[in-house]
């Protein structure tokens, strides 16, 4: 990064983002949190810890959570990249993962809210995948990437909790 | 207050979810972070190499770097030095006292060039040994750590001193049957707001003013710190606060980062902006403050409590900030949890090369309660006492007044004991006789805090601006703002009650200085309190104003109106008026007035005298907590398993808010219990990362059994008192109660690791130190 050759040095990357195909020249260190935030502004995408261990930066990459910003952008090519502005383009702009998180007060200061809502969709869709069923425990297991300082984690929890259930049933 | 009740109440008591949190889940809210302005500037802060040194600058060949805009040093700057003892230098000259200490800074087209320019900063360093232990700075032959401080207290490194004093201790401590003495040692943990610290800062040369994007709890007071800092005039000054990612405290005081990126901006003449890192914001934010606490306690032989002495030691760090100043907590949990006849407290705050110490949710409560239940197992055990009945029987009770003066004019104490004692009772029941692997116990702990405001400051009010528009709609312009914990919700609740209106009516505004009216501040578990019955005032004024207009167009004598469904109506209900109609009415024709009112709220508090000693919150909070572990014996780990927690809101506002503040306080109490501590070795912080600062994670929640008791403050709006901080402050008490239930051990210091737990198991720990005498001055 300090040298100029290498910042001179570019590779090409398409994905689909959202839904919509983008390609993008980026340098080949570019992590994907960045590429979001900075060149798409996307910035419901939060930049939490930037080493992998908060979640606040939880994206979908082919319909699995990642964290954004371990993701090299060039590791998108031809990927399908969700990020928490391709959720809730209903009428009232909130998915249904979104609505449980609001209806069970599970979002407080929000800066892992994003990154929350994505993980639950993400399970949301393993569920759909796999027809299996996540139970409380799995929940808790697969939400142990987030960090929230706020909640306690329950409410997120129960939001999740009852989002499968109601997919599942 | 406007506290009259006549018919049943529609929206307060329900479970409204938060009127933001659609926002914030869709990624929409604005952060810090998210700001961009044109020709914005990337800051970046070079901090000490070493925690005790003298160094020199050169940033010449930094300045060469095309795209590097600025560059600021101590020799650059006239700033004024900040804190609340004005003993910390913005920019550090010539030596640094401790690793966090900003050097120099650098404004940049970009982050990365930011970065670079400080590798190109040339720093020539004198090491210094450097001190880390308060009890070394204490030595006579120990020089002044901080060549900034005052030194008011007889020895250069004692940063603040505290004494409190209430009964006869002699007499007290003679007639007691038991004494138990222990020192007690808490760490230093950080607040880890998700959202690292950030600011953006814009200084328009043309009109000599400044605007600022910042994260501040405080902005009035924030706002009079930064123009102290920065030798200018505070309405100059213009703080708007973007969506807050996390408070705790953490953004009680200013900070260096804050005046530096000021500077940057007026040296460049563009908008500047700062955002930490994850490792900067564990090393450069401030801490919970560290302390030892030596606590000798009494009882008589009935087990009624006869007297604490305490002597607490403060780790202050280099500089001074709130953290100083816990001890005005502190002392409460000391002279007034539960009835005691004597108290004699001191605590000393001292300064070393370690990073410093600020406010953190709980304000030195949690350290206080763990040191005061821990003793309180310890004094039934001596007295051969059941611990839920030595609780029980020394229970604070309503209409007590305190040995510090505290009123209690309600308190659910007692009755929090009960809830969670009886609510524990099966469990505890079913615990079976202590062998094998795996071994259960239970613990209990209360605790005492303000439930309305502080007065600490020359005012702990809030004021409120509240506008109808011709439309029905409701503006409400509060001092007082939102830090995540849901008081916008809370606040257009009310208006939503007494004015009749849906909530989506309300509009909450309370983010920009130069709109709002003044408030002291979100802190000390005060704003649905204070800013709730500033609302309330200024609600009532309005509907004086409304009152006249609206008995006209119906045609009645004057009379007191009903507000419903978005009609004004006689108290009988035979005539109405549409609300938006009456403002209309009362806009335009004569004598042609704004439906608008303010008012300014101050709590019915007290100022403490020069002893501590005076009523210093409109109402107190109490609360209770049983909490039951399985102790690995093999691992040492502490699993908990289930928490009953009982607190004295006075009236519950919101039930699914409120859950959110005990089970969000309950975590972070348990880390501070089992898991959480900045760690630093000879002034480093060795853990600055999630990876080994050890929060706790979606698979360590507990079930957590909440019971809200409702003491209906006459004080309160709706009866209702302050929550936030409450729900944290026993868990650590609680939770080590429970360890040595389960395990027959005795833990004095906190957090419960596991090689702390197979210490204590295998006898290596907690030999009883005396307090070594004379270091608290």
């Amino acid at each position: 990064m300090t040298e100029h050759k290498k910042e001179e040095e570019r590779i090409e990357v398409r994905f689909t983002l959202n839904g919509q195909d983008v390609d993008c020249t980026i340098a080949p260190m570019q992590m994907l949190l960045h590429l979001l935030r900075d060149h798409f502004l996307l910035k419901g995408t939060k930049p939490g810890c930037e080493e992998g261990e908060c979640g606040a930066c939880t994206i979908l990459v082919n319909d699995m959570p990642v964290n954004a910003c371990l993701y090299l952008a060039a590791n998108a090519e031809g990927k399908r990249v969700w990020t928490i502005e391709g959720l809730g383009n209903g009428q009232d702009g909130l998915d249904e993962v979104q609505k449980q998180l609001v209806a069970h007060g599970a979002v407080q200061c929000g800066f892992c809210s994003p990154g929350m809502a994505m993980a639950i969709k993400g399970m949301q869709l393993f569920q759909q995948r796999t027809q299996q069923v996540l139970d409380r425990a799995a929940i808790q297991k697969w939400l142990e990437g987030n960090l929230c300082r706020c909640t306690g984690y329950v409410h997120i929890v129960d939001a999740a909790e009852r989002l499968l259930q109601q997919n599942h049933g | 207050m406007n506290m009259e009740q006549k018919h049943k109440l529609k929206v307060i008591g329900q479970p409204v979810p938060k009127i933001d949190a659609g926002l914030r889940v869709s990624g929409k809210a604005i952060y810090g972070h998210d700001i961009s302005l044109p020709g914005m500037l990337h800051g970046a802060i070079l901090r000490a190499a070493y925690p005790s040194a003298r160094f020199s600058i050169d940033v010449t060949e930094a300045a060469k770097l095309p795209g590097v805009v600025g560059i600021i040093t101590a020799n650059d700057v006239d700033m004024n030095h900040i804190g609340y003892k004005r003993d910390h230098p913005v920019l550090k000259k010539e030596r640094v006292n401790s690793i966090r200490d900003e050097i120099a800074a650098v404004a940049a087209e970009t982050k990365d060039i930011a970065l670079q320019a400080l590798r190109l900063i040339k720093v020539e360093y004198e090491p210094e040994e450097g001190v880390y232990d308060p009890h070394e700075a204490l030595a006579a032959e120990c020089g002044a750590i901080n060549a900034q401080a005052q030194g008011k207290f007889g020895h250069p490194n004692i940063a603040e001193v505290f004494r409190y004093a209430h009964g006869d201790l002699a007499a007290e401590k003679a007639r007691s049957a038991v004494v138990v003495e222990r020192r007690y040692v808490l760490p230093r943990v950080s607040h880890a707001c998700m959202a690292t610290s950030n600011i953006t800062a814009h200084y328009e040369k043309q009109t000599g003013k400044l605007l600022l994007y910042s994260s501040t709890q405080v902005p009035f007071l924030y706002q009079r710190d930064m123009a102290h800092a920065l030798k200018m005039s505070a309405s100059d000054i213009r703080v708007i606060q973007p969506v807050i990612g996390g408070g705790f405290g953490s953004k009680l005081d200013m900070y260096p980062f804050e005046p530096i990126c000021a500077a940057l901006s007026m040296k460049t003449g563009r908008p500047v902006q700062i955002l930490f890192s994850r490792e900067e914001e564990f090393v450069a934010s401030p801490t919970r403050q560290p302390m030892e606490i030596w606590l000798s306690m009494g009882a008589d032989s009935d087990g009624r409590f006869t007297y604490r002495e305490v002597k607490v030691l403060k780790d202050n760090g280099a500089y001074t900030s709130w953290g100083a100043t816990t001890p005005f907590v502190i002392m409460q949990a000391f002279s007034s949890l539960y009835q005691v006849r004597a108290c004699a407290f001191e605590a000393t705050a001292v300064y070393t090369n370690n990073v410093y110490a600020g406010s953190f949710r709980g304000y030195g409560n949690p350290q206080a309660t763990f040191a005061l239940e821990r003793s309180i197992d310890l004094l039934a055990d001596a007295l051969h006492m059941d611990k839920a009945d030595i609780r029980k029987l020394n229970a604070n009770q309503p209409g007590d007044v305190t040995g510090q003066g505290l009123h209690y004019a309600t308190c659910g104490h007692a009755d929090c004991l009960d809830n969670v004692l009886k609510a524990s009772a099966e469990a505890k029941a079913a615990i079976g006789p202590a062998q094998g692997r795996y071994r259960r116990g239970i613990g209990y702990a209360s605790m005492l805090h303000v439930g309305g405001g502080a007065k600490i400051y020359r005012s702990d009010g809030c004021g409120t601006t509240i506008k109808l528009d011709p439309y029905g709609y409701c503006t409400v312009i509060s001092g007082s703002n939102e830090i995540g914990q849901g008081s916008e919700t809370v606040l257009a609740m009310m208006a939503a009650e007494e004015l009749g209106i849906p909530i989506n009516k309300v509009k909450v505004i309370n983010t920009d200085t130069d709109v709002k009216p003044w408030d002291v501040g979100v802190h000390a578990s005060r704003t649905s309190f204070v800013a709730g019955n500033s609302l309330l005032g200024a609600i009532g004024l309005l509907k004086e104003k409304l009152k006249a207009k609206a008995c006209e167009l119906m045609g009645v004598d004057i009379q007191d109106l009903n507000y419903d469904e978005g009609q004004i109506r006689t108290a009988n209900g035979a005539q109405g008026v549409a609300l938006d109609k009456v403002v209309r009415e009362l806009h335009f024709t004569p004598p042609h007035e704004l439906a608008v009112a303010n008012y300014f709220y101050e709590p019915g508090s007290s100022f403490q005298d020069k002893g501590f000693k005076g009523n210093v919150s409109g109402t107190y909070a109490f609360a209770a907590q049983a909490i039951e572990v399985e102790v690995d014996t093999y691992t040492g780990n502490v699993a908990v398993k289930n928490a009953w927690v009982a607190q004295d809101v006075g009236k519950v506002l919101n039930p699914l808010l409120l859950a959110g503040q005990i089970q969000g306080g309950f975590m972070q109490g348990m880390g501070y219990a089992v898991s959480e501590e900045l760690q630093m070795e000879k002034g480093r912080v060795i853990n600055a990362n999630f990876h080994n600062y050890k929060m706790l994670t979606a698979v360590d929640v507990p079930n957590i059994y909440f019971e809200a008791v409702e003491t209906h403050d006459p004080q309160g709006p709706y009866g209702a008192k302050g929550v936030g901080e409450a729900p944290l402050i026993p868990t650590a008490a609680a939770i080590a109660n429970a360890v040595c239930d389960a395990l027959g051990i005795e833990l004095c210091e906190l957090p419960i690791h596991p090689e702390r737990v197979l210490r204590a198991l295998h006898g290596k720990a907690n030999t009883i130190e005396p307090f070594k005498e004379g270091i608290a001055g």
